[in-house]
C-alpha cells in the first residue's frame, strides 16, 4: 500500500473518531429527518412534490451549512495537527510531501463528502421503499454539485491551512472567505452592483467565479430557470450558457477552483516549514 | 556523517539558529543541551528536514529536505511531546511500520521489552494513554526499526526507574551502531549516555566537547541511605525512584547513567543526610 493511501486513511481514521465529525454527521443525517418529520414530501411547491421537494430543500441548507463546515473543520484539524505536534512527529517518518498532502486532502473529502451524501442516499432509499418514487436524474446531478461543492472548499481549506501559521489564523481566514462568498451571491451584492449600474461582465465574471452561486444556480434551475430567485446575474448568465452549459460549467468550475486552490497550498507546504 | 554547513534559521526578525556548523560522524552520541529557546528544536527540525534554512544540513551527502525517503529511513525519532493522536495504538505501529517498511512485530517486542503489554493498548486510542505509556510507544517504533541514526528530544522525561533502565540497556545495544542524538534542558540528565556534548546558547553553538566515555549503560548501583530524621518531600521524592524502606533507612537501585541525576536529587537534602552507599550490582546483557 503506498504512501497516498496510507495517508488518506489516517486521515480517515483520524477524523472518524473526532467530535467534530460525529457533530457533522448529525447535523446532515438530522435536516433529511427532520424534512421527513415535518412532511416535506408531501407538501408542493412549483408543482414539485415528493422526493425532488425534500431534495432542492436539502439543497438549498447545503448551500449555507456545507461550506462553512468544511472550512472550519479542515482548517481546525489541519492547521490545528500541525500547532499540536502531528506533523512534527508524522512527517519525520519517511512519508513523501506530495503523498502527505494529497493523500490528506482525498481522506478529508471522504470524510466531509460521505455523510452529506448518505443522508441524501438515506432519503433516496427512504422513499423507494414507501414508494414515493425516486428522481434518480435530479439525484445524479445533485450529487455531483455536492461532490463540487465540497471539493472546492476542501481545495480552500487546505489552501488556507497551508498558508496560515496558527490555527486561529487559519479559521479567521476561512470565516472571512465564506462570509464574502456568501455577499457575491445573486441576491446580496451581486444584485446590488446590477441595480447600481455596474459593468454586466465584470457582475457576471464574479458570479461565474463564486462556487457558491454556480453551485445555487445550477440547483435551482433544473427546476424553473424562469424563478425569480435566480437573480439578474445568473438569469444573464443562463441567457449565455443554456441549461445544459450552466450545469457543466457548474460541475466543472467548482472542482478546477479546489484542485488549483489546493495546488497553490501544496506549493506553500512544500516551500514552507512544515510542523 | 551529519554535517550542518553555517546554518542559519529566522522566523521573522529572531534569529532561532545563528550560522551553525557542526560535524557528527558515527559512533557518536551526542548531549544536544541548553536552555528553552537555546536553539535545540530548531536544529533538529533543519536535520529531519522539517523546516527550510539558510546553509547546507546534510546526512550521508544527502539534504534531507530533498531526499526524505531515502534520509528519513535511516532516522529513528521521539519527540519530546508526543502528538496527540486519536488512532489506536496498533494503527500507529502499523502506519509507522509500513511507511517505514519495518516489521511492526520488532517495535512490539521493543514495547514488551520496556513492560507494555501490546495487547492490552492495542485498541486504546494512542492519546489517552499515559505520558509514560505514549513515550515507550514512540520509543519503540524508533528502536524497532532499522535506523542507524537516533534523534531523541528528552526521551526519558517519562519514563520510571525500571523502564529507564530498560531504556539504556536497548540504547547500550546499539551504541556503535551509529549516531544518536539526544535532547535536554539539563546535562545531568543525559550525561551518562553520551560521550559528546553540545551545548546551545541563542542559537550558536556554546560549547563542543567530548566526555569520558566509562559508565556502563547497562549497569546498576544499590542503594542504601541513612538519614538524621524523617522527611515526607524526601520521601516522595525517593518513591519516584522506586527506593522502599521507612524514615530513616532506604534501599534501592539507581540505574547506572541515572547516577548524577540521583546526587543532583540527593544533593538538595544533604542536610538530613546521615550516610549514603552507592555499590555496583549488576552487568545486565543486552
Amino acid at each position: 500500500m503506498g504512501a497516498f493511501i496510507r495517508s488518506a486513511r489516517l486521515d480517515i481514521t483520524e477524523s472518524l473518531r473526532a467530535r467534530w465529525f460525529g457533530f457533522y454527521s448529525m447535523v446532515f443525517g438530522g435536516i433529511i429527518v427532520l424534512l421527513f418529520v415535518f412532511g416535506l414530501t408531501e407538501s408542493r411547491i412549483l408543482g414539485f412534490t415528493g422526493l425532488s421537494r425534500l431534495l432542492v430543500t436539502y439543497i438549498q441548507l447545503c448551500v449555507a451549512i456545507l461550506p462553512i463546515f468544511v472550512l472550519i473543520t479542515t482548517v481546525r484539524s489541519v492547521a490545528g495537527d500541525r500547532e499540536a505536534g502531528v506533523f512534527e512527529y508524522m512527517l519525520s517518518l519517511p512519508v513523501g510531501l506530495a503523498a502527505w498532502y494529497w493523500g490528506k486532502m482525498v481522506g478529508r473529502f471522504v470524510v466531509v463528502f460521505l455523510p452529506v451524501f448518505l443522508a441524501m442516499a438515506a432519503a433516496a432509499a427512504w422513499s423507494e421503499y414507501s414508494e414515493i418514487g425516486v428522481p434518480w436524474g435530479l439525484f445524479t446531478v445533485y450529487t455531483g454539485l455536492l461532490v463540487s461543492l465540497a471539493w472546492s472548499f476542501l481545495g480552500f481549506g487546505m489552501l488556507i491551512s497551508a498558508a496560515a501559521r496558527s490555527s486561529d489564523v487559519a479559521q479567521t481566514g476561512a470565516f472571512l472567505l465564506w462570509l464574502v462568498l456568501l455577499l457575491f451571491l445573486d441576491l446580496i451584492l451581486l444584485g446590488v452592483m446590477v441595480r447600481e449600474h455596474l459593468p454586466l461582465e465584470a457582475v457576471v465574471v464574479i458570479a461565474l467565479a463564486n462556487p457558491l452561486q454556480s453551485f445555487r444556480t445550477a440547483a435551482i434551475l433544473l427546476f424553473d430557470p424562469q424563478m425569480v430567485v435566480l437573480g439578474p446575474a445568473a438569469y444573464v448568465i443562463l441567457d449565455d450558457l443554456g441549461q445544459r452549459g450552466y450545469l457543466a460549467f457548474a460541475l466543472i468550475w467548482p472542482l478546477l477552483l479546489g484542485t488549483g486552490a489546493a495546488s497553490w497550498g501544496y506549493r506553500l507546504f512544500r516551500r514552507g516549514d512544515l510542523p | 556523517m551529519i554535517a550542518f554547513k553555517n546554518v542559519t534559521k529566522t522566523f521573522k526578525r529572531s534569529r532561532v539558529l545563528d550560522d551553525v556548523s557542526l560535524e557528527m560522524d558515527q559512533g557518536e552520541r551526542i548531549a544536544l543541551v541548553g536552555s528553552n529557546g537555546a536553539g535545540k528544536t530548531t536544529l533538529i527540525r533543519c536535520l529531519l528536514g522539517e523546516y527550510t534554512h539558510d546553509g547546507q544540513v546534510l546526512v550521508g551527502g544527502l539534504a534531507p529536505r530533498d531526499n526524505r525517503g531515502t534520509v528519513l529511513a535511516r532516522v529513528g525519532f521521539v519527540p519530546q511531546i508526543p502528538p496527540p493522536l486519536r488512532m489506536p495504538v496498533g494503527e500507529l505501529i502499523g502506519f509507522a511500520a509500513g511507511i517505514c517498511k519495518s516489521d511492526p512485530k520488532s517495535m512490539v517486542a521493543v514495547m514488551a521489552d520496556l513492560g507494555l503489554e501490546y495487547g492490552r493498548i492495542r485498541k486504546l486510542p494512542f492519546v489517552k494513554l499515559s505520558g509514560g505509556m505514549k513515550q515507550k510507544t514512540l520509543i519503540a517504533i524508533a528502536l524497532g526499526r532499522a535506523s542507524d541514526i537516533l534523534i531523541m528530544d528528552e526521551p526519558a522525561a517519562n519514563l520510571d526507574p525500571e523502564a529507564r533502565h530498560i531504556f539504556f540497556r536497548l540504547l547500550a545495544a546499539r551504541q556503535d551502531d551509529g549516531i544518536m542524538l539526544i535532547t535536554s534542558h539539563r546535562l545531568d540528565e543525559v550525561a551518562a549516555l553520551v560521550n559528546r556534548v553540545i551545548e546551545m546558547d541563542r542559537g550558536k553553538v556554546a560549547l563542543d566537547d567530548r566526555v569520558a566515555d566509562a559508565v556502563d549503560m547497562t549497569s546498576r548501583l544499590t542503594c542504601a541511605l541513612t538519614m538524621t530524621r524523617a522527611d515526607a518531600a524526601f520521601a516522595r521524592a525517593l518513591a519516584e525512584w522506586g527506593f522502599t524502606g521507612s524514615g530513616l533507612r532506604w534501599l534501592g537501585m539507581v540505574n547506572g547513567p541515572d547516577r548524577l541525576r540521583f546526587l543532583g536529587m540527593l544533593s538538595r537534602y544533604t542536610g538530613i543526610l546521615a550516610g549514603l552507599e552507592l555499590k555496583e550490582a549488576e552487568k545486565c546483557v543486552a
